[in-house]
């Protein structure tokens, strides 16, 4: 019955794929990141037709500020997608960063360094965790970082005792991370963008990031061309919580205290929302960080226009998962995937 | 096999029609670069009877038709339809021209019923785009009753639940309804995927086909097949028509003769003798799948590995290339051991896979053709961990300009690449790489003579250049033609070694199959 719904889709299935495949990267990747900007745009301008203040710099500063968390998960949500895997654990392992680097800052004395010192090891830590559980106990990737998903979270409320921890603002270094500015930009933006461009070139410059879309891409044939798929597994894992752990450091810096739950729950959704919306391929081997990025200042700029109209923020929570879908299906018609059982 | 069918009883001899109606080629020439695919071919292609197109593997058959249907433009000469030239430029225009090919694999959009992938791209509609279904019916209906398929194709079955011969139907119909009926068909080896039954049913329809006046061209290795079928055979050797026998006074032996009475193809470039460094040495290697294999390569010579698919041939390779685990046995590269188990550390010794599936195994289809042939040789290529990327693109121009992959650019993306141009990029990658051992799996299958021929002359260019290479292949012929040497695998064994003067096809199959024999046979004993 659903085919018989749809037979004009056949010609012009046929009538569309053939151009695109003449196109290469530049036209299907640039004809993504069109799309996304021509929906920012329109955010942009239906909310600020609504509302006066929306589009002041104040409010541009507080999308920004809000994104930069969410950012930083979707940059490297982007690697962990492009090399073939999903992580759903970033948001709790994000909330366990958090209180550690709040408990690690107060039992050295209000010592910034070491708390954050101790809050990158721990994430390093858990991604060398997830990426060992999935490659060596061979683990669907969406199933092991199910369980991290509520694995961490309990880890986090069982060093809080499920309580905010510690106090950092106090402490010059915590107070610049969260509140101060660089060349008028806040500093935690500069964080998101000193880490989206480092990942970038790590992807687009270095044999490194050629290898990560091989794995992702075939990994059959990234093997059999002699790479070592499990070592850049494992790695991707391991910067997703490295850089998990930044995030919840800033989570600390902007809260003023280490956060087992609040502020990084549901984060997972949004970045696998940014990447998918930025043009990265579920089942591997494709996306772009400029694609990732755009789709946050996206999600950003929703959230936003959505709050400052005072919409039931449940609202936003429906936004969000529709948004997701959408990628998603937008992606499979144009990879021309058959509507037969489950999708690949 | 019967040579009567329904209508020689009451149709007059071929002889008897009108000949003007029809297609010709005239002159036809065909070069991919050195090698010359097709050498001034002139053949009549009548209305109303069954031309069959005869010759080994590489003799110039599909790329006459490619050549009819536009997908190649010849070198010289013209293709002619009832007495006037016509230049086909690319597939439309074939088609616009009524010449269509029925390929062994058409296109069947799956999930749409039989009636709607007929008619694709120019559906019954009513306002609104939407689709008239009773016009739709009326029209499968009708059609189906003139071409005699009503019995065996049920117009609303989806096209995911079509066999074979029923695809094959759907494409005859796209062919023979809308506006520009064909009248000229070609069948590529249409039967290779048929049951006997549906055999029957395809030969029925092709007498019909003559019977409306329609030139059918036939292409196909079964002798039996082509005396009950054809009118008249066409026979290519090595890219020149040697001839054409009335099907009726011809014999197999007389087709035989024509198609093989001659040396080993030119396709293949003779070399001088190998020298003695013995690259590869393998003693005893035994794997799952493979058990205590012998093997001895030398510098610039190619050993062809023969054998029956599931003969280990494929096995032995991958754990050559470290991607099988090796349980006993010995392998040294260049007199040094051979790490197993890592792909990795193999490629560095100098040992390179062109493995079985280009697609599944070797290819990023979604990255570009730069991309594709330097993954393998990155390492060389990087200052620090950043890739020199004008030294990249230097490299990856230089193998595909002396591979001859024909694309625009070196940036596009491989899955727009023909098959046989994806193969060069594969062999594009191991070259840059520049091994000691290349083992090549099925390295031409699925492509078409012009992309063989040049495959053919990079193996020998690089056993000249002292590479030792392993090539499997199904195709013996291929085999017989590359190798200095033939090892038979059966069964996870190797069962003899031939060298150049042994080889035939004959003791290659004998080695092959000897032990399914033997075992067959004491198996019917006890």
């Amino acid at each position: 019955m659903t085919t018989a719904a749809t037979p004009p889709a056949v010609p012009n299935d046929g009538g569309r794929r053939r151009p695109a495949a003449r196109i290469p990267v530049l036209g299907a990747v640039g004809g993504q990141n069109l799309g996304l900007i021509g929906a920012l745009v329109a955010v942009l301008t239906v909310f600020g037709l609504l509302n006066d203040n929306y589009l002041s710099l104040t409010n541009m500063q507080v999308i920004a500020e809000a994104a930069t968390i969410t950012g930083l998960l979707a940059v490297v949500q982007t690697v962990v997608i492009i090399c073939g895997g999903l992580d759903i654990s970033v948001g709790s392992q994000a909330g366990v960063a958090s209180v550690v680097s709040a408990m690690a800052f107060t039992s050295a004395g209000s010592n910034a360094f070491a708390g954050m010192a101790a809050a990158v090891a721990v994430g390093l830590l858990i991604g060398l965790l997830n990426g060992a559980i999935i490659v060596y106990g061979r683990v669907n990737p969406t199933i092991a970082t199910l369980a991290g998903l509520a694995a961490y979270k309990g880890l986090a409320q069982l060093l809080s005792d499920g309580r905010a921890q510690g106090y950092v603002l106090n402490d010059a270094v915590f107070v610049f991370l969260g509140r101060g500015r660089i060349a008028g930009l806040p500093v935690m933006v500069w964080i998101l963008i000193v880490v989206a461009v480092a990942v970038h070139v790590l992807l687009t410059r270095t044999d490194i990031g050629r290898n990560i879309y091989a794995v992702g891409g075939n990994d059959t044939a990234a093997r059999l061309a002699g790479i070592n798929i499990n070592k850049y597994l494992v790695a991707v894992y391991a910067l997703v919580g490295a850089v998990a752990a930044v995030a919840g450091i800033l989570l600390t810096a902007r809260t003023g205290s280490g956060q087992p739950t609040s502020g990084s729950e549901g984060l997972e959704l949004k970045a696998i929302t940014a990447s998918a919306l930025g043009g990265c391929a579920l089942r591997g081997g494709k996306g772009t960080i400029g694609g990732t990025l755009l789709a946050v200042a996206l999600l950003g700029a929703l959230d936003n226009g959505l709050t400052v109209q005072g919409i039931n923020s449940f609202w936003q929570n429906v936004a969000q998962g529709t948004l997701l879908v959408v990628a998603v299906v937008v992606q499979q018609r144009r990879t021309g995937e058959r509507a037969v059982g489950l999708p690949a | 096999m019967s040579r009567a069918r329904p209508s020689t009883s009451d149709s007059p001899p071929p002889a008897g029609r009108p000949s003007t109606a029809g297609a010709r080629v005239e002159g036809i020439t065909k070069r991919f670069g050195a090698v010359q695919a097709l050498n001034d071919v002139t053949l009549d292609l009548p209305g109303g009877s069954v031309t069959a197109l005869m010759g080994e593997n590489g003799a110039g058959k599909s790329t006459l038709l490619k050549i009819l249907t536009g997908d190649h433009r010849p070198t010289r000469g013209r293709v002619l339809l009832d007495g006037r030239p016509v230049d086909l430029r690319s597939p439309a225009d074939a088609r616009a021209a009524g010449i269509r090919i029925i390929p062994q694999e058409p296109e069947i959009v799956p999930h749409v019923p039989v009636a709607e992938n007929v008619y694709t791209g120019s559906l019954p509609r009513r306002a609104g785009r939407r689709l008239d279904r009773a016009e739709l019916r009326r029209r499968i209906t009708a059609d189906l009753d003139r071409l005699g398929f009503a019995d065996v194709l049920e117009p609303d079955l989806l096209g995911s639940q079509l066999t074979a011969a029923q695809r094959q139907l759907v494409e005859i119909m796209r062919a023979l309804t809308g506006g520009n009926a064909a009248r000229v068909i070609a069948f590529d080896e249409p039967t290779s995927s048929l049951s006997e039954h549906e055999v029957d049913a395809l030969f029925a329809l092709i007498d019909r086909l003559r019977d409306q006046g329609v030139a059918v061209v036939y292409v196909s290795h079964r002798m039996q097949e082509i005396l009950r079928l054809a009118d008249r055979i066409a026979v290519l050797r090595d890219g020149a028509l040697v001839g054409v026998r009335d099907a009726r006074t011809t014999t197999e032996d007389d087709l035989v003769r024509l198609m093989v009475g001659r040396d080993l193809s030119t396709m293949f470039v003779r070399r001088p003798v190998v020298g003695d460094r013995v690259v590869l040495d393998v003693r005893g290697l035994t794997t799952d799948r493979v058990r205590g294999i012998d093997l001895r390569i030398h510098a610039g010579e190619v050993v062809g590995l023969a054998g029956l698919i599931g003969a280990g041939r494929s096995e032995l390779a991958l754990a050559l290339a470290g991607d099988l685990p090796v349980r006993s046995g010995s392998v040294t590269l260049d007199g040094r051991p051979l790490p197993s188990g890592n792909p990795g550390a193999v490629i560095r010794a100098g040992l390179g896979l062109a493995p079985e599936e280009r697609k599944a195994q070797a290819l990023f289809l979604h990255r570009t053709i730069r991309d594709n042939t330097s993954i393998a040789v990155l390492e060389r290529l990087r200052r620090f961990r950043f890739v020199k990327r004008g030294a990249e693109r230097d490299l990856a121009q230089e193998y595909i300009d002396r591979l001859r992959v024909r694309t625009p650019s070196i940036e596009h993306e491989v899955r727009t690449l023909s098959g046989g141009n994806q193969q060069k990029v594969v062999l594009a990658r191991w070259l840059a790489r520049k091994p000691k051992l290349l083992i090549l799996d099925e390295p031409t299958r699925g492509i078409d003579v012009g992309a063989k021929a040049e495959i053919y002359r990079i193996i020998a260019d690089l056993a000249e250049q002292g590479v030792a290479l392993l090539v499997i292949s199904s195709e013996l012929p291929e085999l017989l033609g590359l190798a200095d040497r033939i090892v038979v695998m059966q069964n996870g064994r190797t069962t003899g070694e031939l060298n150049r003067t042994e080889a035939t096809e004959e003791a290659v199959l004998a080695l092959a199959m000897a032990d399914d024999i033997s075992t067959s046979a004491s198996g019917a004993a006890s």
